[in-house]
């Protein structure tokens, strides 16, 4: 089987913002649910400040751990051409969030499952301009520490660097911050897949 | 000190003469560009220093695993950008079509493929594009399209402008389109952008040249392709799109 050769990254640029974000890019938690999480957080840049024109993506397993998804992220209306926002009762497991003037972003989802052997995550992928090429990171939450003595990306990795990866729980029932640093001090982990 | 476009030539020039000094000591190519590419002066306080963490995935990895569209997340006109106002945009019309494939060439269904673009004059629907070119009232320039069942894509737009930005004194983007890809595997997704044959800007535009390979350069740029014009109406670009990383498939075949 002869390879193809990939198609090179580009940089998402600054103005991708009139085309890819979508109301309700951040709500994957269906409507009225009861377990529902917000995770929010701030993307800096290697001076230590905001990047206001960033792009997250996550991608997640249902509360089963189920990874199959459901279409619906996007929904559009074909009388107006304009967005419906999601149906509120599937879960796509997936978000579209990009950062505000302060390099914020949040999402509402559901808690994810995940398989024995592993700690549950949610899987990001980081635009912005810049960087020329995506990258991509997780979201351990707090109060897994057994499963994340045995996953086995965690584990390899040392505290400190490993801390980067989980995010820190809030006063508030639920509410996790995970912030993003794509250089420098505490900069996150990222990874690649072969 | 404002950078002008000789120094960024200079810095382009180093780093492909040193990309190809490592080709010939045997490095392998290079198909994206390195996050680090300073003559793009955004990137230099955006790249992660650390390595990336490699992981081995297996079939039940997450990112082996992708968020999925469906005949509810596009209209019927989303692919067609010269038919989403009441009137007729400014331009050049042209058709965009090609497949989008994995790197073993195999077609990527039922997918979503989003693009966004500068209007004819290079002007962004874009509140903080302050470029002195007009706006078109007829022309947002976002489509979006699902694949057919062999990868196929097609747009119908309109040939955006070049325009100007801040890198350096001088600095012109040469006429892109940006595409947003989603693969059968998260680890596949892929922004990018497509140029246009022949651009006489090619040359003087650090963000194309941070792909310093050669060959993987030129698969950014459309090939013209008079079968895909339509006469009386519009001029055909052919652009096929290979996403890289592995996929869920490839990952269930190597088990078999
Ligand atoms: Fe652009």
């Amino acid at each position: 089987m002869s390879a193809l050769q990939p198609t090179p990254s580009h940089t998402v640029g600054p103005f991708y913002g009139y085309a890819l974000p979508f109301p309700g890019g951040g709500d994957v938690a269906p409507a009225g649910h009861a377990d529902v999480i917000t995770v929010h957080g701030r993307v800096y840049d290697g001076a230590g400040e905001p990047i206001p024109d960033a792009l997250i993506e996550l991608w997640q397993a249902d509360t089963d751990g189920d990874l199959s998804g459901a279409p619906g992220s996007l929904r559009r209306d074909p009388v107006t051409g304009g967005y419906l926002g999601r149906n509120g009762v599937d879960f796509t497991g997936f978000a579209r969030v990009p950062t505000d003037a302060d390099g914020q972003w949040s999402v509402r989802t559901l808690p994810p499952g995940a398989r024995p052997g592993h700690a549950p995550y949610i899987s990001v992928c980081v635009f912005a301009r810049g960087l020329l090429h995506h990258l991509f990171t997780r979201v351990y939450f707090p109060q897994d520490t057994d499963a994340h003595a045995i996953d086995p990306l965690l584990a390899s990795l040392d505290a400190d660097r490993r801390e980067t990866l989980v995010a820190t729980a809030e006063r508030a029932p639920g509410s996790y911050r995970f912030d993003i640093r794509l250089q420098g001090e505490k900069e996150t982990v990222f990874l690649e897949f072969d | 000190m404002s950078l002008s476009q000789h120094d960024i030539d200079r810095e382009v020039a180093e780093l492909r003469d040193a990309y190809e000094k490592s080709r010939a000591g045997g490095a392998p190519a290079a198909h994206h560009p390195s996050r680090d590419y300073a003559p793009y002066r955004s990137s230099v306080l955006r790249h992660p220093k650390q390595p990336l963490v490699p992981v081995q995935p297996d079939p039940e990895t997450v990112e082996l695993h992708t968020p999925v569209f469906g005949s509810t997340d596009v209209t019927d006109i989303d692919h067609d950008l010269t038919r989403q106002h009441h009137g007729e945009p400014l331009g050049e019309r042209i058709t965009v079509a090609g497949r989008l494939l994995d790197s073993a060439g195999r077609p990527v269904r039922g997918q979503l493929i989003e693009l966004w673009q500068a209007n004819a004059a290079g002007r962004y629907a874009h509140l903080r594009d302050q470029h002195p070119a007009p706006l078109d009232p007829h022309f947002t320039g976002v489509g979006r399209t699902l694949t057919g069942d062999d990868g196929s894509y097609s747009f119908t737009t309109i040939k955006p402008g070049a325009y100007p930005w801040r890198n350096h004194e001088n600095a012109w983007r040469p006429a892109h389109i940006h595409f947003s890809l989603f693969g059968s595997a998260f680890t596949q997704r892929l922004i990018t952008q497509m140029y246009f044959p022949n651009d006489p800007l090619f040359a003087y535009d650090p963000i194309l040249q941070s792909v310093t390979d050669e060959s993987a350069r030129q698969a950014l740029v459309a090939t013209y392709d008079h079968s895909l014009s339509r006469s009386e109406w519009s001029l055909g670009y052919r652009w096929d799109i290979v996403l890289d990383g592995p996929s869920a498939t490839w990952i269930e075949e190597g088990r078999r």
